[in-house]
């Protein structure tokens, strides 16, 4: 699905980003339903995807650059081995997710929109994962964790680094 | 004898270890060779308490609630698989508690209770009852059911769901469309979410008794990305009732067709706009159409078009079942029916209070809420999502409807209601407001895309002391210019919580105190 570890993040072919267009082109308002397959494939949507959906889909390439920068979700860089979403909306905050965000920029050492020098994390905002009830949230690929504090984000961190993450 | 398990498995209790709380169950009785079918339901709703472990006994289910991993064992070796209550976590039937008793579940009458994608669960309770009802009547008799119902649309702009449908059903057209609006991205709300992940097949029935009232063969959904379980879901309930026969092209062999697809969004809060959602769908930026003509008339590629709410859409099963008049028998006023309001931000006992209108705030977030989780006294409360006004103690008295709400500058939207203790800073919150707008406007209008940017940096100022008089005289006209000239509700409904923050929490506002300045 969306965030699901690719297996090749930073590898592909025109001919493989081609068979993954053409299997979609031809539903109706294709658009999205091919950037998310490029991106659920190859971890982000390659540059030299875009005047092969251009093509495909009967736009411009700066149409399809417009579509592609207009949605938080599509991205054309490749991430780290795990996306960190942050929520920074209003019942989080009400819990605490201010200081999480803080707590998340420094122990990662990054900022939003970007990735961790050792590629193991790329950290982002989100407006809401629909656990309001038990914020702060985050979410980690595709899994949502709950009453999420500091050292709570130490220890999910630590677990998912395959090699040891500094954490100051 | 086998004994039945229920671990609930929508997001919350995932968020909260349930998934391990699973796995270690059945370890348990592996190890102590009990026989036990393990069944994952959906949440009941009762999120301070997830996971809530439920187990089959004599005298009906008894849970215990809420089960960390590591409470397991404990629970194991008094008694968890005989239904035994001596346990500290044990809750009895939680049917009996009170925050479920008090409540009016009509749209939500299954959850917790059943196994999500059981089409035998489904149809033991109901489901698909509204449906075979459906069938048996004319479009036009569909239509007035739900007229009946006095159902408002539950995505926030409460227009009313009948007359929506007349217009699609009296427009002809070679193909129509029924489009539901997932795109729950206000914070505070995840009632759509419960509904697609823990009674999916509800709002499949929903959607299909749409399409035979207005004459749409073609469904869509359109669900926000950060949904990835509810998409899951979703994908598996529409295959499995297509393979049962309630979707298709010839629907419980009535030779009527429905035929409906999830199209993901991709992180635009935006889209949850009925016509930015629309060119979305159509595979364009999301940028906000001017109305007229209503998507009614010229909608998903400009055929006439149903945009709904998941709520909805995910009533009127209940609708076609017992009667419109059965649903219009709840609620007050021109507000007819139940609202599903969720608990959210800092309550203690957050969760889905589905209850008919005319409730208060105060009710609902004492009695029911608990009050706050850090223990503080309450300071405000943001109900409708964050275009909604912060609301001041002054204000948590009003009867919750549509009419009463509007009368003070209040938004009921999509039943959000997030509620802060006194540590909150209003104008962290105030700024957040225009920040959250500069991030998600489509930028198609000025005001808005303007606006926010603006209104940062004003706010800023004010903050920061520089002119503070004139900033807020600024501030206060930038509001009126986006309320009064934005294409539609993003930047023109942006102002309520940083107006409702002037008026009403202008201390939080002045500039910050400097070092030892109090």
């Amino acid at each position: 699905m969306s965030h699901a570890s690719p297996q090749a993040a930073d590898t592909w072919t025109s001919a493989q980003i081609q068979a993954v267009v053409d299997e979609h082109r031809s539903l109706p308002g294709a658009m999205l339903p091919t950037l998310h397959a490029l991106q659920d494939r190859f971890g982000h949507i390659p540059e030299a995807a875009i005047p092969i959906i251009a093509e495909a889909l009967r736009h411009t390439r700066a149409e399809v650059h417009g579509i592609i920068s207009f949605y938080h979700h599509f991205r054309t860089q490749p991430p780290g081995r795990h996306v960190i979403q942050v929520c920074r909306a209003e019942a989080c905050q009400a819990v605490g997710a201010r200081a999480l965000e803080a707590h998340a920029k420094s122990a990662l050492r990054v900022d939003y929109h970007q990735t961790t020098a050792d590629r193991e994390f790329t950290l982002e905002p989100v407006y809401c994962l629909g656990n309001c009830a038990c914020g702060p949230s985050l979410r980690v690929d595709d899994e949502v964790h709950g009453r999420m504090d500091a050292a709570g984000f130490d220890r999910l961190t630590a677990q998912l680094s395959a090699t040891v993450v500094e954490v100051k | 004898m086998t004994t039945t398990i229920y671990v609930p498995c929508d997001t919350t209790a995932r968020s909260l270890g349930a998934d391990a709380v699973a796995a270690r169950l059945t370890r348990a009785a592996e190890r102590l060779g009990v026989a036990i079918q393990l069944k994952r339901n959906g949440s009941r709703g009762l999120f301070w308490l997830e996971p809530l472990v439920e187990v089959e006994t004599a005298a009906g289910r008894v849970a215990y609630g809420p089960v960390a991993p590591t409470d397991v064992d404990a629970l194991v070796e008094a008694g968890l698989f005989e239904g035994r209550q001596e346990h500290a976590l044990a809750l009895g039937d939680i049917e009996a508690h009170p925050y479920l008793a008090r409540q009016q579940r009509l749209t939500f009458s299954r959850i917790g209770i059943t196994d999500p994608l059981s089409l035998e669960d489904y149809t033991a309770r109901q489901g698909f009852a509204g449906l075979q009802h459906a069938l048996a009547l004319a479009p036009q008799d569909i239509v007035e059911e739900v007229k009946t119902s006095g159902l408002r649309g539950r995505g926030g702009a409460a227009f009313p769901t009948g007359i929506k449908w007349q217009t699609v059903h009296d427009t002809p057209a070679a193909q129509k469309y029924i489009v539901c609006n997932a795109d729950e991205g206000d914070s505070g709300t995840f009632a759509d979410r419960l509904v697609m992940e823990c009674d999916p097949f509800m709002l499949i029935e929903g959607m299909t008794i749409a399409g035979l009232a207005v004459g749409a063969t073609q469904g869509y959904i359109y669900l926000r990305s950060e949904y990835p379980l509810a998409h899951a879901m979703l994908d598996e309930a529409i295959a499995r009732a297509e393979a049962a026969g309630y979707l298709g092209e010839n629907i419980l062999d009535s030779g009527q067709a429905f035929h409906l697809e999830v199209r993901l969004g991709a992180g635009a809060y935006i889209c949850g706009e009925e016509t930015s959602l629309l060119e979305s769908l159509e595979g364009k930026r999301g940028l906000v159409r001017a109305k007229p003509p209503l998507p009614a008339i010229e909608g998903l590629f400009g055929q006439p078009t149903v945009v709904n709410n998941v709520l909805s859409l995910a009533a009127v099963p209940f609708i076609l079942d017992q009667g419109g008049q059965a649903y219009a028998d709840y609620g007050m006023g021109r507000s007819r029916g139940t609202l599903a309001l969720q608990l959210a931000g800092n309550v203690e006992r957050g969760g889905l209070v589905e209850l008919a209108f005319g409730t208060t705030l105060r009710e609902l977030m004492e009695s029911f809420g608990g009050g706050t989780r850090s223990g503080r006294p309450l300071k405000a409360v943001q109900v409708g999502g964050p275009l909604g006004a912060y609301l001041p103690q002054s204000q948590w008295d009003s009867p919750i409807d549509y009419e009463g709400f509007a009368a003070f500058g209040g938004v009921v939207g999509h039943g959000g209601v997030v509620m802060f203790d006194d540590s909150v800073d209003m104008g962290d919150q105030a700024r957040f407001a225009m920040e959250f707008c500069s991030v998600e406007s489509c930028g198609k209008c000025t005001p808005c895309r303007i606006g926010a940017v603006r209104g940062v940096e004003v706010i800023d100022r004010i903050r920061a002391g520089e002119r503070a008089e004139e900033n807020l005289a600024l501030l206060s006209d930038l509001c009126d210019t986006m309320v009064d000239g934005s294409l539609c509700a993003m930047g023109g409904m942006t102002p309520f919580p940083v107006q409702s923050v002037m008026k009403h929490f202008p201390d939080d506002l002045t500039p910050r105190q400097a070092e030892g300045g109090r």
